[in-house]
Formats: C-alpha cells, structure tokens, sequence
C-alpha cells in the first residue's frame, strides 16, 4: 500500500489545526458573556426600534448603562425589560405602552383624487416629487411605505379608504413606520387605559378654507376644541390642533366640539345615541372604525 | 381635469420585454429554416414539442404554483423552447424533449424567481441535464436526410467533433460544408450561416451589443490557432473549431441571454474569453467532444463576481 | 461629428414649434412671482400689499449666497403675497401682482438698436448681471453671477455656450438664435470679458443647420468665438456632457466644470446678459416653447415671467381636449404640474401638453438585466443595481456605487425595456445619500 497521500493529508491536517488554534488565541475578541444572555432574552426582530442597531447593539448598550431607564425595548415591552433587569441585576423601569396612530382620515370618500400619480408606488418618492394626488399636500399618500417597513404586519392598507390602519394587537410600537412616512403622520401615542385614546385625525396646517375644501374631514384649525378642553391638552399650531397625550383626561368633549369630525377617539363604549345631535352620524361612522 | 403626474423621464423609447424576445426569435428563423432543410419532420417536431412544453411548464407554474399572473406572453418561455430544442439532436424522442423542457423552465429558470432571476440559461439547463441523463439518445446525431429520411429512424452518424475526437483531424468534413451545414449535429446549430444571419439581424435591431460573440470568435480563433501550430495533425484548424458544434448558436443566442450574462462591456468581453478558452479546453482535453454547453454555464456562474467586480468606466475617472 | 463619449440616447426630436416666429405673449390679468425663482433660497420680498410697481421694478432681494434677486415683469399693484401651488407641486411663496397698463422703469434702454462695444468693466458686468437677478436659463436655474464668479484658485481658460436643446419638443433657444444672433454674440463676448477669456465654443446639435449656418457667418466678426456643430444625442446639454463633447474634457466626479478650466452658459442667459449689460434690463421676460402634439399652434413666445401657463395655452390654441399630463420644461427632464395655473418662472424654457396616450408609463416588468441602462447612462454608472440598491435602502453601497454623480438626465428609464422606474429610485436614493454625506461633514 501506498501511504503517502495518507501521510499528506496526516500533515496538512495537523498543519490547519495549529494554524486555526493560533489564529483562535491570537484574534480572540473579549466581549462580556452579559451580552449573550442579554440577546437571547431580545425578540431577535432587529427592527431598529429601540434606537440602536439591532437586538445586539441594544443589549451591549445595556450592559453598558448604569441603569435601565430610557432604555425599552419596544417589541418585547415592559416582560421582556424586566428579564433584562433580571440578568443584569438592575431594576427595571416600567414604561408607558405606546402603539402607531396614523393622524390622517382623508379617506377617498373624503378627500377626492385631483391628479393620478404613475411613478413608482413609493410614498418617499411621490413625496419628493410633488403634495400629492388629493388636494391636501400633508395628507397621507397611500402608497404604503408604512406598511413595507412594518416587521410585524401590524399595518395595512384598508383597500376601500386607501389610507393605513393599525392592528394593535400586532403594533409593537418600534417606530418603524414613523420613520419611514415622508408626510410624518404617523406618531406612537400612549395607548391608554384598555387602549382608549383620543387624537386629532389630521395633520393639514393649510389654513381652514383651504384644508377644508381639499378634505371634507380635514382639521381647520377652528380652535373650538382647545376652547371646550379643561386640561389644557390641546394646542393649535400652524392651523392644526394636537393633543397632547400625556395632559389628555379622555373625557372626549373635544371630539362632540369638533365641526369636521378630524378628532377620533378609539377603544370607548359605543356612545348613546342623540338624536338631536346633528354630527350623530358622524360619530356613529368613527365608532363603527374603531371596531375593525 | 384628472391629469397623470410622474417624475421625469415623461417619454419612453417603446423597447419592451416581448419586442426583445421576439426579436430574438426572428433572428433564430434563418437557422429554423436550415434545420428544416437539412433534419426534415424531426426538426421540426422536436421544436414544436419543446416550444409547447416550455410554455405549458411557464404557465402552469406560474399559475397554479407561485399563484401570479401569468406571463409566457413575453416570448422568454418560447425562447427557451427554441434554444432548447435546437440544443438536441433531431431523433430525439419526444418524452426525453419534454423532460428537457421541464428541467430547464421548472428547475433552470422559475426555481430561481422566474425571468430576469435565473443565474443559468435555462434552456442550456436542460439541455445538459439531458446529455448527462440520456448520453446515448444525446449523442447519436442523424445524418442530414431533409424531409426524405423519417423522424425516429433516421440513419445517424458522428459529429464533425466527436469524428475528431475519435481519428484525429482527417476525418472532418469540408470547410464549405460546415458553412452551409451539411453535417451531423444538433438540430439548430448546423448552418453556421443561418446563425451568422440571425447575428446581424440582432446588431442591427440593437437587441445585442457585439461584445460577446465577438470576444468568443477571437478567443476560439486566437487559442486553437496556438493549438493548431503547435501539432496541426491533433488539432483541428482554427476555421474548424468556429464552424462546427454549437459555437455558434452558443456564441449568438446563448451567451448572449440578457439576464445570465454581465452588464458592463468589460465585463462581457472578460466572459466572452472565458466561454472561448474552457469550450476549447474542454474540447482538445476533455472526455466530452463538445463544450461550449459547459462552458456558457461555468461562466454564467461567473456572472455574479464579473459583475461586482467589473464596472463600466465611469465619467470623469482618473486613469491610476 | 462631436458629441459626448460615453452612453446617450436618441429619443424622437418632435420639434414641432421650429422655426415659428418669437411671439409676443400678451400681458396677464395678474401676474404671481414667485419668490423661489432660483435654486437656492427664495428670495426677501421688498414690496408690500398695495405697493405700486413697475416692469422692472426690484420686487425681492437674495436671501443667502446662492440666491438672486426678482423684479416685477408687469406694472400695477401688489394684490398680495401668499402661498401658491408652482411646478414643484407644492405650495410655495408668490407675490401676485394686479397687471395695470404696461409702465417700464426709466433706466431701461427699450430701443431695439443692437450695442456692441462692451462699455462696462469686468466687475461691473458682474455687479450688473447680479443687478439684474440673472440666472441660467437652461432650467437649473443657477445664479450666474455666482456661476460667473469661479473659487479662488482656479482660472477659466474656455467658456461653452449650451446652444444644443437637446430636450425633445423645445425650440426656444433654436428660434433665438435665429432671431437674436447678434445679440447672443455680443452677450458671448460680455461673458467672454467676465470671466477674462478669449476663447468661446458655441456647441449646437446638427439638428439645427440653419442656426449652425447663421451664428457662423455672424462669429466671423467677433473674435475667439467659434461654432461647434455637435452630434445629436441626449443628454448633451448637460453641462459635464457639452465640456467633453466640444473640448474633450471629462469633469472628474464630483468636481466643478471649472476643474478643467471651463464655464457653460446657457445660449438663452448670454442673451439675458446682454439684455441687462448693455440695455440694463433685469430678467422678467423669457422665451418659452408652447408645444404638444396635439396643441392647435406650437409657438414660441417671449412672455413675462408670473404668466400663468394656462393664458399661454389660450394663446397657442387652448388647452385640447385630451390632455393627459402637462410638464413643464421638456419631456426628459421636465416637471409635470398638477394644473395649468401654475405660473411661468425664470426657468421655465417650455410647456409641453401631453395627449392621454403618451401619459401614462409602460406596464413594470422584473429586471431582466439586458444592460440596455448600462450601456445609456452618460456618466457610465449602472442604474439597474443603483434603482436596486436605492428601493432596498441600501445607501452606503449606493454611495459606494457613484450614486451622487448621478444627472438625473433618465435615459436610463427611458431605454428600459421592461418599464422600470429606474431614475425614481435613483433620484430617491440621491436625497437620502446626499443627506447622510452632508451629515458626515458636518461632524
């Protein structure tokens, strides 16, 4: 038998085994094992959305921090921060659930097409090159940005208003889709007590006539909402009313004051009917939104 | 007034998918024709075989497997049939071509995503696969009979490369016979005429740039020449290796296949070479009488790195 | 024949408006300046409501460096300054002005005798052109006085007159150049003077004959001023394309023109200069090709800058019936508006009225990498892989991949076979990646 190609092979084996042994030792990074353990409590998405690059970035961040305050993950929320805390030996901080609310109800019914857009289906790129296919140049576009960065499949584009709608069970809040919306509609608010809240449907700071003639339902500035508000919470800018979610009480007296109906509030009981209300209807329809 | 918006450009040149296709497909009818001329029903009934069962395969893959629109309108999938089927000899069964056609549209082209995602040329896909699969059925090439001699049992005979292989370079047909195709072979890859037809449509349509089938010719031409200098009773002549097997028909419709070959110019003269220096290698020294198949799909595997690492000249560049 | 040595395209020219007269345009009712008629900041309004002004009255001052100023095309009363929808698609602010009869400032020369002594020193030439709010009329609408005014350090050896209308449809600069000859020769050699030059080279495309024929025999009178009848190929008006196509020299990435000694011009701002240098009339009027396959009289007009586009559409034949998509400037490179109220600005070289078939892009296919972009793109990039690279947001390797020498001229998109929108991506992916450098120099 022949056994130089065994002894060959015996050699270059031995060879690449040194080789691998030295480099191993020579290239060793020293990392802190906290890490590790930090990651593998993380949802691994790598959405980005609690600010550092990725599920690795944010638990070496961790590891580093003197305390945990301000740091959230926002896809695994306040279970997951507490096992960080666990394995870090911190104390946790509980922070206030948030979830994406699209600030804009320029359905088609509401806010009728003037041109047609026929460039790529982007809303970033639609966005830079002109306001838009509707009359109203803040106003979402549709073309579902949102939806194309969204990890999770929370939001969607509700085919029969053309606009984007979230699911909240899914939303875990990482921000994603407020990133990527070139018309900045999209905000995380508080998700409130049993996920009820109430926020201003519109983002338009064209002045009254003019946003209300490019959408029916469009927020005109008016200011009849911030005048009935007892807490302060409502503060008109630039033509627009927002409420500041962090002052709202939820008593929900802004949204019977509104005249377009751009306040909206979601997750309460469906109200007594009354009749003598003339934006009953109104109401009626932002109710039967919510429950979708 | 609903007016379109859209960023510029506002105007198009009208070159679409199909016309490509298409154009393609009108180039390779001078060749069809020589394959009439010189196969008879056999020719004919394999490309009809291949062409059906291409765009069947398309279409119910695209239809009832990826559940999208179905898109063998665009003439890729016919393509692929015709190159295919002029890839085969023209006795070939009609379940084997069916096969063939399977391989290449199901594995060689929809596996990867469908037209424009394939990394090899489908047809050549198939056709290998059917060289590797059924060797005896690949290689018994039938003499050129025209309509008189019958489809299955045609009387057959030896390709110009494998008699070479076999005898040395004395045994090869005339040079003005391998022009005009009077010679075993596939199907569609006879007539080296037909095909150079078919190249100049292709230029003038400007469906091709020259770059490839050219830096394929000269590298043939300059590498078996060397060959051939050195030891002229081994090798066959530079003329001879250009005209005879699937150098053509490789060289001008397969390499040249949009979506396996590289985009730059560099790029594809760099993947010319490489076809002509592993067809003649794999002709002189290897165990397979022909290698343009092989080659065209090593250097498909190439694309990729050609690509990313072969760029056109940029505006402007400051020679280093 | 000259022209540009890599890429290009060559589209259907559809001149339809050539050789029609210079009109002139009649005066609107009321005329909307914007303040943002330049690139770079819009300008300070000087004026307030109720104001009287007259045509060539100083309406707005520049605010910031690249920025010019803009004087009032029509006299009357400022009506108002408010916001208006322009050819950007967005609201911006515009001062509209209520057109009573047709007073001109006095220190405006309106004879039509033609002066060639160049009375006027290097700095008051400069001093007088950024007077007089000039900027370049091919559509970039570049200050020139900045233009005019290269970075220390650096020397213009060569100035390039763009006189190539390489955009399909537009005739503007053709029929000036048959009309205004002279002029534009005298305007030639006033730029010649400011840059202190003595050699300039008139590019025109040779789909143009006579006006290569006319502007020769008339620059056989003025020195160092040479004609460069040029290829026809798209984009050669672009201003790295013109340098290489009528001297040969290639502008590294991302340098100035300048880098190889060279300024372009536009052939419509050398006639403006010569109009504010030697008549001192500031930049309030324009020519402006009005064109469409379907419109009643393609014309080429000479109309006050605040024009509503849709008055001048009444004038070449009213607005047809089918309409589809109206842009602004020419068809590769224009802007589509979303309506005709839009006002004229001092860059708009045309409008062009698009019939509903024409509007509408091709259906999308997948990429099937023919390289058809590859081998269009004038600046040798790969469009293909950087539409890719900006539709996945991939920016580092999009930068990596010369995305910001990108012209945005769309021949790219215009050559693909499968309908992509390659140039949209692009586009797209140079404001993000223009961004991030910006950001990184900023550290």
């Amino acid at each position: 038998m022949d056994y130089t190609a065994i002894f060959v092979l015996g050699i270059i084996g031995a060879l690449a085994a040194v080789i691998l042994f030295v480099a191993a030792q020579k290239f060793k990074v020293v990392e802190d094992p906290r890490i590790d353990e930090v990651e593998a409590t993380l949802p691994g998405a790598n959405c980005g959305g609690c600010g550092y690059p990725g599920c690795r970035g944010f638990a070496s961040a961790c590891v580093s921090a003197s305390s945990l305050d301000g740091m959230l993950c926002p896809v695994g929320g306040n279970a997951t921060m507490a096992k960080i805390a666990g394995v870090l030996g911190m104390e946790a901080v509980v922070a206030e659930p948030k979830v994406a609310v699209v600030r804009c109800n320029g359905s088609c019914l509401n806010r009728p097409k003037v041109n047609t857009f026929d460039g790529a289906k982007s809303c970033a790129i639609a966005a830079s090159l002109y306001g838009g296919e509707t009359g109203c140049a803040f106003g979402c576009l549709g073309f579902g940005d949102c939806v194309n960065v969204c990890n999770f499949g929370a939001i969607f584009i509700n085919p029969e208003t053309g606009l984007p709608e979230v699911d909240e069970e899914k939303c875990t809040s990482c921000g994603a889709c407020v990133k990527a919306c070139p018309k900045l509609i999209i905000e995380l608010r508080k998700k409130g007590p049993k996920g009820r809240r109430v926020f201003v449907s519109c983002v338009n700071k064209d002045k009254g006539a003019v946003a209300r003639k490019a959408c029916s339902v469009a927020c005109i500035g008016c200011g009849k909402c911030a005048k009935e508000c007892q807490f302060e919470a409502i503060k008109i800018e630039n033509n627009v009313a927002y409420i500041d979610y962090e002052k709202c009480r939820l008593c929900r007296k802004c949204v019977e004051a509104c005249p377009t109906g751009a306040i909206h509030e979601i997750g309460f009981p469906a109200r007594k009917p009354k009749t003598e209300e003339p934006k009953e209807s109104s109401v009626e329809k932002k109710i039967t939104l919510t429950k979708e | 007034m609903n007016l379109f918006v859209s960023a510029s450009p506002h105007v198009h040149s009208g070159d679409s998918v199909e016309k490509n296709m298409y154009g393609v497909l009108i180039a390779l009818v001078p060749a069809f024709i020589a394959s009439l001329y010189f196969f008879g029903w056999g020719a004919l009934i394999v490309t009809l075989t291949s062409v059906a069962a291409c765009v069947l395969c398309e279409a119910a893959i695209q239809k009832f497997l990826l559940k999208t629109k179905v898109q063998v309108c665009d003439g890729s999938a016919i393509l692929t049939g015709v190159l295919l089927a002029f890839n085969l000899p023209s006795n070939l069964p009609i379940w084997i071509v069916i096969v063939g056609a399977i391989v290449a549209i199901g594995v060689g082209k929809m596996s990867f995503g469908g037209l424009g995602n394939n990394v090899f040329n489908p047809a050549l896909v198939g056709r290998v696969f059917l060289l590797i699969s059924f060797p005896v059925q690949m290689t018994t090439w039938p003499r050129p009979m025209g309509f008189s001699g019958s489809y299955l049992d045609a009387e057959t005979g030896a390709t110009a490369l494998s008699l070479m292989k076999e005898g040395g370079a004395s045994n090869i047909p005339e040079t003005m016979d391998l022009i005009f195709g009077q010679m075993g072979g596939s199907l569609g890859e006879v007539s080296a005429l037909a095909l150079l037809l078919g190249f100049a449509f292709l230029l003038w349509r400007k469906i091709i740039t020259w770059h490839i089938p050219v830096a394929i010719f000269a590298t043939v031409a300059i590498f078996s020449g060397i060959l051939y200098a050195v030891d002229p009773t081994a090798y066959m002549s530079p003329v001879q290796h250009l005209f005879t097997g699937g150098l053509m028909l490789g060289a001008i419709f397969m390499a040249t296949d949009y979506v396996t070959s590289p985009m730059s110019k560099c790029g594809m003269i760099i993947y010319g070479i490489g076809i002509g220096i592993l067809t003649i290698v794999i002709r002189c020294f290897g165990a397979y009488p022909e290698g343009v198949s092989f080659a065209i799909l090593i250097m498909n595997a190439v694309t990729p790195l050609i690509n990313t690492y072969v760029k056109p000249k940029l505006f402007g560049e400051v020679k280093k | 024949m000259k022209t540009f040595s890599i890429g290009g395209i060559h589209p259907a020219e559809n001149k339809l408006s050539a050789h029609q007269t210079i009109q002139v345009a009649s005066l609107p009712k009321q005329a909307i300046v914007m303040l943002g008629q330049s690139l770079g900041a819009p300008s300070t309004p000087i004026v307030a409501k109720g104001d009287k002004v007259k045509v060539g009255t100083l309406l707005a001052t520049p605010t910031g460096f690249v920025s010019a100023n803009v004087h009032s095309p029509v006299s009357g009363t400022v009506a108002k300054i408010d916001n208006v929808v322009d050819a950007s698609g967005y609201k911006k602010a515009a001062i509209f002005i209520d057109v009573e009869g047709d007073e001109w400032e006095e220190s405006i020369d309106r004879s039509s005798d033609l002066v060639k002594e160049i009375t006027l020193s290097k700095e008051e030439i400069l001093a007088r052109v950024k007077d007089c709010g000039i900027v370049g009329l091919g559509g970039a609408t570049f200050p020139s006085h900045i233009k005019l005014a290269p970075p220390p350090g650096s020397k213009a050896e060569v100035l390039i007159i763009n006189a190539v209308e390489c955009e399909p449809y537009l005739t503007s600069d053709h029929q000036l150049m048959l009309e205004k000859g002279e002029q534009i020769l005298v305007g030639v050699s006033i730029l010649m003077k400011a840059i202190d030059v003595n050699r300039a080279v008139i590019g025109i495309e040779n789909n143009k004959p006579d006006a290569i024929k006319h502007m020769q025999k008339l620059a056989t009178e003025y020195s160092g001023i040479e004609i460069c009848p040029l290829k026809v190929q798209y984009p050669q008006g672009g201003e790295k394309q013109l340098i290489d196509a009528t001297i040969g020299r290639q502008v590294p990435s991302g340098a100035l023109p300048i880098a190889v000694g060279a300024v372009v011009q536009n052939v419509g701002t050398a006639y403006a200069i010569y109009e504010a240098v030697q008549k001192n009339k500031p930049l309030f009027e324009r020519i402006i090709t009005v064109t469409g396959k379907s419109v009643a009289r393609p014309s080429n007009f000479l109309a006050r800058i605040g024009t509503p586009f849709s008055e001048l559409i009444a004038q070449a034949g009213g607005l047809p019936e089918d309409t589809g998509k109206i842009i602004g400037g020419g068809p590769m490179m224009g802007k589509a508006l979303v309506s005709i109220d839009v006002p004229m600005t001092k860059g708009s070289s045309g409008l062009l009225i698009m019939p509903t078939l024409e509007s509408q892009r091709a259906k999308m296919n997948n990429c099937i990498r023919c390289a058809k972009c590859v081998s269009a793109c004038p600046m040798g990039l790969e469009p293909f892989l950087l539409s890719k690279l900006a539709g996945n947001a991939i920016w580092d390797s999009a930068e990596k991949n010369h995305i910001m020498d990108c012209i945005e001229c769309g021949s790219c998109s215009y050559t693909c076979p499968s309908g992509r929108p390659l140039l949209d991506y692009i586009r797209l992916g140079k404001g993000k990646v223009g961004g991030i450098i910006r950001a990184r120099n900023a550290k």
